[in-house]
């Protein structure tokens, strides 16, 4: 695997190898020691040009953990802010040497444009190319957590090898906006899961009734077939001031996870939401701390899933040149004659 | 003083014929002609056009010459078999008053390519508030005829209905971009599936239609005459067939590239296909086909629009709209429309040349290659076939959508007031083409 | 040319239990055993040894299985690889004597590498090596403490370990290049 740009690309086998690996990467996480030496002497470097702390901490652990080296670029404050362009930008970083580029960007299609180009390319090394959120389009590494963190609470320690068939997921909120309501809806139905969209009309895509879900507007009655698990989507700002409803308050009696909306659930159905929260508008305090709440868990996988990712791309042979979108994994297992 | 015989071309109704140009005329056709000033051109299987007319181009100068000048763009439009090309008026200083109007023609007239015509645009500034000085830009030298805020909608539905009346009081016609700015706010392509999944915000067809559809009307209460730029949807033709129908004097355009191409290519996020309007759906293609062949469109023009390297090599949000069309554009039209027999080469010779002149109020084109007529024509081998590349390119930009496709068909000359801007497939130099053009403007 | 078995079942079999005896020997009373595979097949060598010393001993014996992947000094040279799982006895290692056991000691980076693992791990009394086969040719200084059988080779041919829970069959052969491959 070379780059990570979608999950829309994932087969199911590339799917199950990453979170495969992840498991092994959150055993070293209970390690005396928990790092791991296989990256030593790598260049990660997070190119971030929207303002995202945890992402980025996320991905910086992430890479320490397998000792790369980890540089940190963010857009504030910065030449890009003075205009400079992605492909100067990119350059500029290549030329102090990067073998990853972990990509956070505000224009859906940058980190496929970025990749296809080789602007992050240098002393003939193609860069292995990381999306780390691009515009509303993809953030496959949220998705990856996101699935990792269902198998784990749904098959704890026997988790390997497995996908999630059968297993009923409602994504609740902005799917318009939210390149976390996409990434998860191409990992989710690859992986076998069923996948219900719940949110008023003005905020779902036209055509979403084209991709593999089920689409409702009304959240309770999506709640009373007792989905196993119900990923809440934060509410940005903006949207409160751009006639996609009336108010927080209409939207949240609407479409948010209050207490009682969650004491309907069945106690082993999980709530997740990717962070950051607005408590009390798309889910309630009782529901964001209640034992069914993934929250924080999702953020330590999200370190385990990371740490899969950057060694996927980063091990193996060294590519030249010609980067292309992410092939199937060239993956030898361990055999004899060593 | 240019006299030129060209031997054993095919004209568009099919006939052969050879034509012999003297004094910047058609002197006489017919076969077994001959002149012993002449110069030659052999003009065995190529088809003989008359001159095209391009209806809507950016020739960006004055204001943004690092992406086209009027001389680089009449040199694109010149190998595309262009001998007449309508400057946009989205310049820097907005082609608004006789003054810019006057600078453009000008320069068009001193690199002596093809005759360009500038378009006046409707408001001051391109800002929708105020009507510029029509009056004054159609009495001009530069006699402007066809007004537009291309770039823009005249979206205000009042500002439109004044506008069309006054610019009926001197014969001209208004050219609307229709896009009804409120829902098309910072969109990056066609509104439909692929856009969700893309994650591009979308431009809805209904943004195109509903402006038609308020200024089809609209033309047919105040009486004026309308015509629509870059038509792009299947409502979009209805509409216009409707209106038709109606006896409503519009016009309507569709571009080369809506011709041929649609969303599908969005998906590489290749900022190339950005445009706009922007790339459509199949069945929005085989429309704009259709209405084509049944006139319901009248016409071709490319909406050439240059832009410098720099707007285009970037994330898709970031890149400038357009492509550039002028060198592509017969090519194209051949592939999606000639070659796929929705129509013939005479019907080319209609929407590429007889009736953009006829809109745009050009003299000269009414007969085409005739006898005593202009001599404006191009000579094209349809049996060519090449791979579209930067070389065919001779305007200042390159974004093209067409690099590294197969384009049958290629320009070998233009003639253009009686002498030669395109020999054996390439441009004449400027100095000369600069000569000969002064030397016909002293001649009258 | 064709491979050329050089041990059968029954010499495997006897092999492990040579080496199992081997082992218990050189336990003291009060020791930690524990044995630890490194996968692949060095995982059901590492069983078949525990089962022979609770057969033959009332010595208490762990078992675990150690992947060195991310400590291996190659992966950048290799295609990528996936690793296996490693999991340690409830006790973990510190002051246990370790039986590290592999199929075939060959260059000893395996071995670097396990070395390395184990540091990361926890802190062992000692750390001893096994291995069914040594084929020579060692670049690091490492040294196997119980071998199975001593397999000289050349860098041209190649060691092959069936064994049933894996492969279905059971042998130790080798092999040269074909004629005409490149060594």
């Amino acid at each position: 695997m070379r780059h990570l740009l979608s999950t829309r690309d994932l087969s199911r086998e590339e799917a199950i190898a990453i979170l495969d690996v992840a498991e092994d990467m959150a055993d070293a996480a209970d390690r005396e020691v928990r790092k791991l030496p296989a990256l030593r002497g790598k260049t990660v470097v997070n190119l971030f040009f929207e303002d995202s702390t945890r992402t980025r901490i996320s991905f910086e652990a992430a890479a320490k953990r397998l000792s790369a080296d980890v540089i940190n670029f963010s857009a504030k404050g910065s030449s890009v802010s003075k205009g400079e362009s992605l492909k100067d930008t990119a350059q500029t970083l290549a030329a102090i040497g990067a073998d990853a580029v972990v990509i956070r960007h505000g224009a859906s299609g940058a980190p496929l444009v970025l990749a296809e180009n080789g602007w992050a390319d240098s002393n003939g090394i193609s860069a292995a190319i990381i999306n780390a959120g691009d515009g509303t389009h993809e953030h496959p590494t949220q998705a990856l957590l996101d699935a990792f963190t269902i198998r784990r609470r749904l098959h704890g320690r026997g988790s390997r090898g497995r996908a999630l068939d059968g297993v009923s997921v409602t994504i609740v909120g902005d799917i318009l906006h939210s390149r976390v309501a996409r990434s998860n809806v191409w990992l989710l139905s690859t992986l076998g899961a069923e996948v219900t969209l719940v949110a008023p009309a003005t905020l779902l895509p036209v055509g979403v009734r084209e991709w593999p879900v089920t689409v409702t507007y009304d959240l309770d009655e999506a709640l009373d077939a007792i989905p196993d698990v119900v990923m809440m989507l934060r509410i940005q700002s903006e949207r409160m001031h751009a006639a996609y409803f009336p108010n927080a308050r209409e939207y949240s009696r609407q479409w948010g996870l209050g207490d009682d909306r969650l004491a309907r659930l069945a106690a082993d159905s999980i709530v997740m939401h990717p962070g950051p929260m607005n408590r009390g508008l798309e889910i309630s305090s009782g529901a964001a701390d209640s034992s069914r709440s993934t929250v924080l868990e999702q953020v330590a996988n999200g370190v385990s899933v990371r740490m899969a990712v950057l060694y996927l791309a980063l091990s193996g042979q060294r590519e030249l040149a010609e980067p292309t979108t992410t092939h199937a994994p060239s993956v030898t297992n361990a055999g004899s004659n060593r | 003083m240019t006299t030129i015989l060209v031997k054993g071309a095919t004209l568009a109704d099919g006939s052969g014929s050879d034509i012999l140009v003297r004094d910047g005329r058609i002197a006489e056709l017919g076969s077994g002609l001959s002149d012993a000033q002449a110069e030659i051109i052999q003009a065995d299987g190529l088809l003989a056009l008359p001159g095209l007319v391009d209806l809507h181009t950016h020739l960006r100068e004055p204001g943004f010459e690092q992406s086209e000048t009027v001389l680089t763009g009449s040199r694109a439009a010149a190998i595309g078999g262009f001998t007449t090309v309508h400057a946009m008026a989205n310049t820097s200083p907005v082609s608004d008053t006789a003054g810019v109007v006057e600078q453009v023609q000008r320069l068009g007239e001193d690199a002596g390519y093809v005759t360009v015509r500038p378009i006046g645009a409707v408001t001051v500034g391109l800002e929708g508030q105020q009507l510029s000085e029509i009056g004054a830009m159609a009495g001009s030298r530069a006699r402007v005829r066809v007004f537009s805020d291309d770039g823009k909608c005249v979206s205000d539905a009042l500002l439109m209905r004044r506008a069309l009346e006054y610019v009926s009081t001197f014969g001209g016609v208004i050219a609307q971009h229709a896009q009804e700015p409120r829902l098309t706010e910072d969109a990056q392509m066609n509104e439909g599936t692929l856009s969700g999944e893309l994650g591009l915000a979308g431009w809805p067809a209904v943004a195109e239609e509903s402006i038609i559809a308020r200024d089809v009307l609209l033309a047919q209460h105040v009486g004026a005459r309308l015509h629509i730029c870059h038509l792009s949807t299947a409502g979009s033709v209805e509409v216009v067939r409707w209106a038709k129908a109606r006896g409503i004097d519009v016009t309507a355009e569709v571009t080369p590239h809506h011709l041929l191409l649609t969303e599908q290519l969005v998906s590489s996020y290749d900022s190339r296909y950005k445009v706009n309007p922007p790339l459509r759906r199949e069945e929005d293609v085989l429309a704009l086909r259709a209405g084509l062949a049944d006139g319901t469109i009248d016409i071709v023009a490319t909406d050439h629009a240059p832009h410098p390297v720099e707007a285009k090599d970037c994330e898709w949000q970031a890149a400038a709209f357009g492509m550039v069309g002028l060198e592509s554009a017969l090519s194209v039209v051949q592939a999606s429309v000639v070659d796929t027999g929705m129509l013939g080469w005479d019907d080319v010779a209609r929407v590429l040349s007889r009736v953009p002149a006829e809109i745009g109020l050009v003299p000269g084109y009414e007969f085409g290659i005739a006898v005593g007529a202009p001599a404006e024509f191009t000579l094209y081998d349809p049996s060519a076939s090449r791979i579209f590349g930067v070389n065919d390119l001779h305007g200042k930009g390159v974004n093209s959508p067409f690099l590294s496709m197969p384009l049958p068909g290629r320009v070998l000359t233009t003639v253009h007031r009686g002498y030669l801007t395109v020999r054996d497939g390439e441009l004449v130099d400027a100095e000369t083409v600069a000569g000969l053009a002064g030397a016909v403007s002293v001649r009258g | 040319m064709p491979a050329r078995t050089v041990l059968q079942q029954a010499d495997i079999t006897r092999a492990l239990t040579r080496i199992s005896h081997e082992i218990l020997e050189s336990v003291r009373d009060g020791d930690r055993l524990v044995i630890l595979g490194i996968p692949t097949r060095g995982t059901v060598l590492a069983e078949r040894i525990a089962a022979i010393i609770r057969t033959v001993s009332d010595q208490p014996v762990e078992l675990g299985t150690l992947d060195v992947t991310m400590y291996r000094d190659d992966l950048d040279r290799n295609p990528t690889r996936t690793p296996a799982p490693t999991q340690m006895p409830a006790a973990g290692i510190d002051g246990a004597v370790v039986v590290l056991v592999d199929d075939v000691l060959y260059s000893g980076r395996t071995i670097r590498a396990a070395l390395d693992a184990l540091q990361a791990i926890g802190r062992p009394r000692y750390v001893r090596l096994a291995a069914l086969v040594d084929r020579g040719h060692r670049e690091l200084p490492i040294r196997p403490d119980f071998v199975g059988k001593n397999l000289p080779s050349s860098r041209t041919e190649r060691i092959n370990v069936h064994l049933a829970e894996i492969d279905g069959d059971e042998f130790v052969s080798i092999d040269g290049p074909e004629q005409g491959e490149p060594a």
